[in-house]
Parts: C-alpha cells; sequence; structure tokens
C-alpha cells in the first residue's frame, strides 16, 4: 500500500481516538474534581454524618458549589469532623450553615449550604458553626413509635 | 509408574520456568531495544495500520451493539425501580469503567494479536528473521519492537472509541427508541462519571492491557516452532493466553483502583 495512504489512515485513527477520548472527558464525564488551585476548605463539625461519603457534592441552592474533601474522626470532641472544598467563585458568608441532606428517598448522601448574612466571608481553614446532621431513619423511626405508645396508654 | 510421573512433573516445571524466563528476557529485549521503534517512526505508523486501524470496524461496531444491548437491558431492569433516567450512569459506567476495556482488548487480542503471533511465527519459520541477523540487522529492532509499541498506542485508542460508540449506542436506543428523557440521561451521566477516577482508570487499564496481549503475542510469535503446526498452535495460545491475562489483570487492576474509592 502507498505509504502516504497509510500514514492518512493512521492519522486519522489517531484523530479518531483523541476525539472519543474527549467525547468522554466532555459529555460523558465532567471534569468536576474541583482543582485545589481555585478552591478553599471549610471544616464542618457534624455528631452524625449518616451515609455521607468524601467527593459528596456540595451544593447550595441545589447547585453544586464543592466536594467533600475528606472525612475524619475527631477523638477529641468524638464528633466527625468534613473538610468541604469550595470552589473560589462561590464566596460564602461566614455564619453559612452546613446540612446533610438526602437527594430523593433512597439517594446520595450531600450536604446542603445555606448562605447567612454576614458581611464577612469564609476563608480557608474556617469552620463552619451552624451544622445540622444527616437524619437516621432508625432514630426517626424509634422517636415515632415511642410517641405513638404514649399517645396510645392510658393518662 | 511413580517415578515416570516424577519425572514428567518436574519435566514440565523446568520447561514452564525456563519459557517464563525466556518471555521475561525476551520482554525486556524488546524494551532495550525500542529505540529504533522510535527513532524510525514510520516503522511502527505501519503497524499502528495493521494492528489499530484494521481493527477499527469491529471494535466501532461491537462497541454500537454493546452499547444498545445494555441500553435495553438497563431499561427494563432500571423501569421496575422508576428510575429509567439513571439510564445514562449505567450505559456510562460499565462501558468506561469495565466493557470498553475489557471487550476491547479481548477483540483486539483474537483480531490483532492473533495476526501478530501468526506473522512473526511464520517469518521464524521461513527464516526471514534469520536471514536479518546474517545481515547485521537485529530482528528484535526492527521487526518486533515496532509491534509491540503500535499495540500498546493502538490499544488505549481503540478501547476509547468502543466506550464512545458504546455510549452513543446507549443513547440512541435508551433516548431515541424508548424515550428516556435526553436532558436527564446525559445530566446524570455527567454527574456521575469522574474524568479522574472512572476514565482516565479506564485509559490506563487498557493500555496495561495493550502491553499484555502485544507482549504475549510477539513472545508466542518468536517462540513458535517453525512448522505449520507450530505456528498454528502458537497463534490459539496467544488468543487463549491474552484473554485470560487481560481478564485476570482486570481483577487486579479493578482491586486497586475502585476498591478505596467509598
Amino acid at each position: 500500500m502507498n505509504k502516504t495512504v497509510l500514514d492518512l489512515w493512521v492519522g486519522l485513527f489517531v484523530v479518531a481516538g483523541i476525539a472519543a477520548l474527549l467525547f468522554l472527558a466532555l459529555k460523558v464525564g465532567s471534569m468536576n474534581t474541583v482543582n485545589a488551585a481555585d478552591s478553599y476548605d471549610v471544616v464542618a463539625r457534624f455528631e452524625n454524618i449518616g451515609g455521607l461519603k468524601a467527593r459528596a457534592p456540595v451544593k447550595s441552592a441545589g447547585v453544586v458549589v464543592g466536594r467533600v474533601d475528606s472525612i475524619q474522626f475527631d477523638t477529641e470532641l468524638y464528633e466527625a469532623k468534613v473538610t468541604i472544598r469550595v470552589d473560589k467563585r462561590y464566596p460564602f458568608p461566614r455564619d453559612t450553615s452546613a446540612a446533610i441532606l438526602t437527594s430523593g428517598l433512597l439517594g446520595e448522601q450531600y450536604i446542603g449550604l445555606a448562605a447567612g448574612g454576614d458581611s464577612v466571608m469564609l476563608k480557608s481553614g474556617d469552620t463552619l458553626k451552624i451544622t445540622q446532621d444527616a437524619v437516621v431513619l432508625e432514630n426517626l423511626i424509634g422517636q415515632f413509635l415511642y410517641g405513638k405508645a404514649q399517645e396510645g396508654s392510658p393518662q | 509408574m511413580l517415578k515416570r510421573a516424577l519425572e514428567n512433573l518436574g519435566n514440565r516445571t523446568i520447561q514452564g520456568v525456563w519459557r517464563m524466563g525466556f518471555a521475561t528476557r525476551f520482554f525486556f529485549a524488546v524494551l532495550m531495544h525500542s529505540g529504533t521503534a522510535f527513532r524510525r517512526f514510520g516503522l511502527t505508523i505501519r503497524e499502528m495500520y495493521f494492528t489499530g486501524v484494521l481493527s477499527l470496524i469491529i471494535i466501532l461496531v461491537s462497541g454500537l451493539f454493546v452499547g444498545m444491548v445494555l441500553g435495553l437491558q438497563g431499561y427494563e431492569t432500571l423501569q421496575t425501580y422508576g428510575s429509567e433516567e439513571a439510564l445514562g450512569v449505567l450505559v456510562a459506567l460499565s462501558l468506561v469503567r469495565e466493557l470498553g476495556p475489557v471487550v476491547a482488548a479481548l477483540l483486539f487480542a483474537s483480531r490483532a494479536g492473533s495476526a501478530i503471533t501468526a506473522e512473526i511465527g511464520l517469518m521464524k519459520a521461513t527464516e526471514q528473521l534469520s536471514a536479518m541477523e546474517m545481515m547485521a540487522v537485529d530482528p528484535i529492532a526492527r521487526v518486533v519492537a515496532p509491534r509491540f509499541w503500535a499495540g500498546v498506542i493502538s490499544m488505549p485508542l481503540l478501547a476509547a472509541l468502543f466506550s464512545a460508540m458504546g455510549v452513543l449506542g446507549g443513547y440512541l436506543v435508551g433516548v431515541q427508541l424508548i424515550g428516556v428523557d435526553e436532558g436527564s440521561f446525559w445530566a446524570q451521566m455527567q454527574s456521575a462519571v469522574d474524568f479522574e477516577q472512572d476514565i482516565l482508570n479506564g485509559v490506563l487499564k487498557s493500555a496495561v492491557f495493550g502491553v499484555a496481549i502485544t507482549a504475549i503475542a510477539l513472545f508466542e510469535g518468536y517462540d513458535a516452532p517453525p512448522t505449520a503446526e507450530g505456528v498454528s498452535g502458537a497463534t490459539t495460545r496467544t488468543v487463549v493466553t491474552s484473554s485470560l491475562a487481560v481478564l485476570a489483570l482486570d481483577f487486579v487492576l479493578t482491586a486497586f483502583m475502585f476498591r478505596g474509592l467509598n
């Protein structure tokens, strides 16, 4: 076979392969790993994180603004210490609150941020003061049953 | 009787160890003599035509059909839980993480690996390799190394094409044929598939498979007895060994890549 034809085919093959990779990268996946350079880390402490996992999304008003970077257990306070990596494009006030929420009834858990009214913005290394734990279904059912039992008991 | 059995076992063990040692030395010899494959890149490009471009049709068509079947089967299963929108996630993750690299590698082993073994084996049987050595041309540098690098470069590209075609197939069946909502098909897929964790790991897997398949194919060809029977046996061994190697390596790589994810 002619050498230039062969080169052309191989060139087309390589271009098609790279195009497929680009398609996978841009259309199928998303480069949603937040870069350390364009983000800031804040810490939130929870008594119970439920089923929250590292790399879970952090949303505010339903929009993904960051990711959970790491989850550690603090042996001084016996609480979970969750480090959140938030995109630099989204500055939040210092009195922002964090809650662990569930998308849908059985969906994955994520952190919801609700902005406060402070004029000072959060900076890297800050701790969120107001947090709301994950809802544990067993506790909820337990409370419900307890309440029902009390209702039924003779006064 | 017992002595005969022991002798047989010992002989087989020695043969096995000897072959393994020869294969390792062969592999390092290929790596050491790779200079020519890059200095005269035309040689490698020529081989990429035979291993990569000629495998395109089978890879693209199989990718499309695998994606279409995934779309149909996934829809059937997800429908019972009322979450058809997750079809995109199912198709994309199973293709990018597993099916793309593995099925493309299996097809590559039977399409290109067998051809490489037959070619090298026949070159050896017709004493073309010895003739090259007589003319002070190193057959490993001139014949083997370009084929090796061509396979290693082609494999990830083929796997990426396979996955991309599969996602398109899933889209065609899921969205165009069945009528899953197009927006949530792509949006859920994008939020679930991570570039580094899923796509890059898939590419890395296919590169490892490319090394394994071409190394096995080249070695079997180089080691084949110089007879018609020997070459045919070596070709069969290439397909069997490299397919098993791909599946075993896939398990090991998956265990390393996705175990500590959550």
